[in-house]
């Protein structure tokens, strides 16, 4: 079991500073352009752009009422502005970098993974598959922003984020140019598919902010998955010698 | 000589088979929790991690 207490134990320690460091980021540019997107959505350009009504920027399809629930659903809860809302993004930032510090953890310890330049990279693999290559497709959004069907977003973001993890490990571990290839048709094959988009692109949102968002959020997103990577290498490193020194 | 080395053998594939099942079971809470935090639909679940969703790209409305 010393073996899953060291993974648990690397993913909580990077997860939780590399989820902080994040809250802390995305402060300065990232939270400051939503709430700036959020006015504009309040401040009815949402009807100006187009009929959404109450329904507000969601499209009209079979799967729209998954998607039903958002921030300004008035029945449910949602943490009040200010303070409590940066808690709430701070305990959700520290949540997923947990989440994602335990796969690379897991990684970590079967490859024996043990020094912070190889978890850089490892984390530069992990912002690749699940930040970079998902936006080439559905690019980061801002509230009030034109967008096709939650479910099938979700749906084609998670595949494209896992598609694209596999065909890194298939081009860079396993051995063999088919290996390499398929690994690179794999990464290809979710944007051969395509992303779903809304059919119409109207949108109350400056695509300058728009524009800015997308880089805000992709740069603060690659700061966080280096510091989540080298942190969880030099976690594990720490915690298996700790744990060798015990035995012995 | 030749037994004891089957012997150990085993004994290391065994560890082995259980280091990845460990690393597996912690591997997919990770996924878990992700999912949970990131892509989940339950309103309150949603509003909490509003801006945190915005934040690293997943779609979110």
């Amino acid at each position: 079991m010393a073996f899953l207490k060291s993974i648990l134990i690397s993913a909580l320690i990077a997860g939780f500073v590399a989820g902080a460091a994040l809250t802390g980021l995305q402060t300065l540019k990232v939270y400051p352009l939503i709430f700036a997107a959020e006015e504009i959505e309040n401040a009815g350009g949402a009807t100006a752009a187009h009929d959404h009504g109450d329904a507000k920027h969601h499209s009209g399809d079979a799967t729209s009422d998954q998607g039903a629930v958002h921030s300004h659903d008035d029945e449910a809860w949602m943490p009040a502005d200010g303070a409590e809302r940066l808690l709430y993004s701070l305990l959700s930032n520290v949540l997923l970098g947990i989440a994602l510090g335990l796969i690379l953890a897991a990684i970590f310890a079967l490859r024996h993974v043990a020094t912070w330049r190889q978890g850089v990279v490892w984390g530069l693999a992990g912002f690749i598959a699940v930040n970079l290559a998902p936006a080439l497709g559905l690019p980061p959004e801002l509230p009030g922003m034109p967008a096709g069907a939650l479910l099938a977003r979700q749906t084609w973001w998670l595949s494209t984020a896992l598609f694209t993890a596999g065909g890194i490990a298939m081009v860079f571990l396993c051995h063999g140019v088919i290996w390499r290839v398929a690994g690179v048709a794999v990464i290809a094959l979710p944007h051969i598919y395509g992303a779903p988009h809304p059919v119409n692109l109207e949108s109350a949102v400056p695509a300058t902010l728009a524009a800015d968002f997308t880089a805000a959020s992709l740069a603060t997103n690659l700061v966080f998955w280096t510091i989540l990577g080298l942190l969880t290498a030099e976690a594990m490193a720490r915690v298996s010698r700790g744990s060798e020194s015990e035995i012995a | 000589m030749a037994q004891t080395g089957i012997a150990k053998h085993t004994d290391t594939s065994q560890a082995r088979t259980a280091q990845v099942m460990q690393a597996g079971l912690a591997a997919l809470l990770g996924l878990a929790l992700f999912i949970g935090v990131a892509l989940s639909h339950p309103a309150a679940v949603h509003n909490a991690a509003h801006d945190s969703r915005h934040g690293i790209a997943v779609p979110c409305h």
